[in-house]
């Protein structure tokens, strides 16, 4: 096949070519520009975006002999991510980011042009298994990013390659070490991409200024704190809160709602947080729809544990029956279902209760 | 292979390759006052006698460098600091809006940094300066004026001659960058005028990062790098031995041919140009026709397509051509010399460079022609 790999500058994404290369397919490499103003050195636990990461995946390319470009997405990445990113925390939901790069820019306007230029497919370094349409976790569940590739629909799934879904982290570190890849002991990336310096709640405070309002308590409904934006609040945060009441039972408190439109945080007990209902809207299916109501596995943040729950049919999505209560499920995230280590689907958190 | 971007860098030419090798053997540091060092010092100023003859230059304006962008950084800040120091007012500077960014950023970085004004002097559609543009913007406050000789996107060569006649008229010294000009125009240092020319080996068959500043004898230019000052106290650092020899080897085989190499380009070019028209009715050929071209230089805009996609399309078809833009990150951003021309952002993006050079042959041509309308055909499928 001809196949695109997207090059981070990562110790992943140029294994996962490299193993395209193995396989004797045609590749060529592209480093995604997400930047509009790149920085020349990679600072932090940044993995990709600065000059030195498309550095590192040129070198990489070099070493696997095959054709490198750099492909300037920056502007698609300001509008469909960044920008969404501001917009979901000003709604007072909390997004996922790498979901949204996935679902509007690498399977999307990446693949689109990869498609029209004449490639089969787009090569990534994501830890999922991907076998005759069937999306999978990773044989590393510490590393599974399944979670934010349920998004994909069946056609986006029918253009991507995800060549490391067998292969633990240090499986792909020794390979790459073994062909002698620069990016081997390259550091793991963490934070968002283009937060460089990890601080979500000022780079918020940038885009969307003091918007202080009160912080209450939602058993007594007293004002115990105040706060500079909702934004800088999701549910189930318990740090950082600098409450000036403490609570009547000595207890920490989390927070339980985030409202833009009353400038309200409110928080309470840890208790409160427990929700048995889950809603999410705009479902994709990306194995094919199955029929409701379904009893499967869900997970309701990345990283999080799985519940047990039924699925039920609603006007624009689910309704989700946890057999178990969850804890700080945040509208905006992701509710994806699993059968096992199958992935079903994926749908955006809207309430829960 | 068609390498079909010799405007990026041509291949050396085997004279400069003999002369490169030969000097790589031999042991000296040129400024050491023993055997080994007269030896390396003699290479040096062979070459430096033997680059200004090919150039219509004397020995002494010779001021070797690592490079193109060396020697223009050094002409228009090192004259730009001097004429400042002799008189505050002169604090403006005068350049093309088709400049090369070796150039444009060192102009730049004045304006950022040293309280510098730029006038850029506007350009006609195919890209050229005209002498009245420049007449217009001179006065007492302008430090110096930088025109290239040939520009290295769209091949547009400038009315250096004329040029120089009104800026010398106003006392004002004009920079000219005339690295893609060296083995296909005919250039004579004395002749054209200006103060200060910027050459570079790669260009025409010498070794990269060999290049040399002519500095007129009565040009004042404040160095940039300081040390030993070995280039006539303007340019401090060892000379490059072997650089400089390879260096006068290629600019002397480049000169002594450019007129038969400046007709066999042309001549190549015309029918690539005609072939690529009749390949794709809508192509529009950016810059100028006939004389008023560089022979090697041939530039269009594809409606429909980005170049950053006809280029991918290209090289996987084994046809090695530019975009003709700077990149920092490998990023494409519109060229500033076609939207300096009228061009919108739409066909600055859909442009396409095909320079040809020493080695450049029928093949070369076929070549890309056999590829070209496939080509075409697939990125008019990938828009934004």
């Amino acid at each position: 096949m001809k196949l695109l790999a997207a090059m981070s500058g990562g110790v992943d994404s140029a294994v996962a070519a490299a193993l395209a290369v193995d396989a004797g397919h045609d590749v060529t490499g592209v480093h995604l520009a997400l930047s509009e103003a790149p920085a020349t050195l990679r600072s932090g636990s940044r993995g990709c975006c600065s000059k030195e990461d498309a550095h590192d995946a040129r070198r990489a390319a070099d070493l696997l002999d095959i054709p490198f470009y750099v492909w300037d997405l920056a502007a698609r990445f300001r509008e469909d991510v960044v920008e969404d990113f501001v917009a979901e925390y000003a709604a007072g939901r909390t997004p996922n980011p790498c979901l949204r790069c996935n679902e509007r820019i690498k399977f999307a306007a990446v693949l689109d042009r990869a498609r029209r230029l004449g490639f089969d497919a787009v090569v990534t370094g994501h830890h999922a298994r991907l076998v005759d349409g069937v999306l999978r976790r990773s044989v590393d569940v510490a590393k599974d990013q399944s979670y934010v590739l349920a998004v994909l629909t069946p056609d986006q799934l029918a253009g991507a390659l995800f060549p490391l879904g067998e292969m633990t982290k240090d499986e792909v570190r020794a390979d790459a070490a073994r062909r002698g890849l620069g990016v081997a002991e390259k550091p793991d990336s963490h934070d968002i991409c283009f937060i460089a310096d990890g601080d979500t709640r000022a780079f918020l405070r940038t885009h969307l200024g003091d918007q202080p309002g009160p912080v209450v308590d939602a058993l007594t409904g007293a004002v115990v704190g105040q706060h500079e934006g909702t934004y800088g609040y999701t549910v189930g945060q318990r740090r950082g809160l600098a409450l000036d009441v403490p609570a009547a039972d000595g207890r920490p408190r989390y927070v339980l709602s985030v409202s833009p439109v009353d400038r309200t945080v409110r928080v309470g007990p840890a208790r409160s947080l427990d929700v048995c209902t889950v809603r999410a809207a705009a479902p994709v299916w990306p194995s094919g729809a199955r029929p409701l109501p379904l009893r499967c596995d869900v997970q309701l943040r990345a990283h999080g544990m799985v519940h047990g729950c039924v699925v039920h049919a609603e006007a624009d999505g689910w309704r989700l029956a946890l057999s178990t209560p969850a804890r700080g499920v945040a509208a905006g995230q992701a509710a994806v279902l699993y059968d096992g280590d199958i992935v079903l689907g994926s749908a955006t958190i809207t309430s829960a209760a | 292979m068609a390498y079909l971007d010799h405007a990026a860098s041509t291949p050396m030419l085997p004279e400069a390759v003999a002369a490169v090798t030969g000097a790589m053997a031999s042991t000296g540091n040129p400024s050491s006052l023993h055997t080994a060092g007269r030896r390396a010092r003699r290479v040096v100023e062979e070459s430096r006698e033997s680059l200004a003859r090919s150039l219509g230059a004397r020995p002494s304006e010779v001021v070797f460098t690592g490079g193109g962008t060396e020697s223009d950084n050094l002409a228009v800040k090192g004259i730009f600091f001097a004429r400042r120091a002799a008189d505050r007012r002169r604090t403006r500077i005068l350049a093309s809006a088709v400049e090369h960014h070796a150039v444009v950023d060192a102009v730049e970085w004045l304006v950022a940094h040293e309280g510098a004004q730029v006038t850029w002097l506007a350009v006609d559609q195919v890209g050229r300066v005209h002498p009245g543009v420049l007449e217009d913007a001179l006065g007492d406050d302008v430090a110096l004026a930088s025109v290239m000789w040939v520009n290295n996107e769209v091949g547009t060569v400038q009315p250096i001659r004329a040029l120089a006649d009104v800026a010398r008229a106003h006392g004002v010294p004009l920079h000219t960058d005339a690295v893609q000009a060296v083995g296909q125009l005919p250039l004579d240092f004395a002749a054209s005028g200006v103060d200060a020319l910027t050459v570079t080996g790669h260009k025409f068959g010498g070794p990269l990062g060999a290049g040399a500043l002519l500095l007129g004898r009565d040009i004042a230019c404040t160095p940039l790098l300081h040390g030993g000052g070995q280039e006539r106290d303007v340019r401090s650092g060892t000379v490059d031995v072997p650089g400089v020899a390879g260096l006068a080897a290629a600019a002397t085989v480049a000169t002594e041919r450019q007129p038969e190499t400046a007709l066999r380009l042309s001549r190549l070019r015309d029918d690539l140009v005609e072939r690529v028209q009749a390949a794709v009715p809508d192509a529009i050929l950016n810059g100028d026709k006939g004389s008023g071209r560089l022979p090697g230089n041939a530039h269009f805009s594809f409606p429909g397509c980005e170049g950053d996609s006809l280029l991918l399309l290209l090289d996987a078809r084994g046809v090695e051509v530019s975009t003709g833009s700077a990149c920092s990150a490998g990023v494409a951003r519109p060229s500033h010399v076609l939207l300096a021309m009228g061009a919108d952002e739409e066909r600055a993006r859909a442009s396409l460079r095909f320079s040809l050079g020493h080695t450049s042959t029928q093949a070369d041509v076929d070549a890309l022609m056999e590829a070209l309308p496939a080509v075409i055909e697939r990125a008019r499928l990938v828009r934004r």
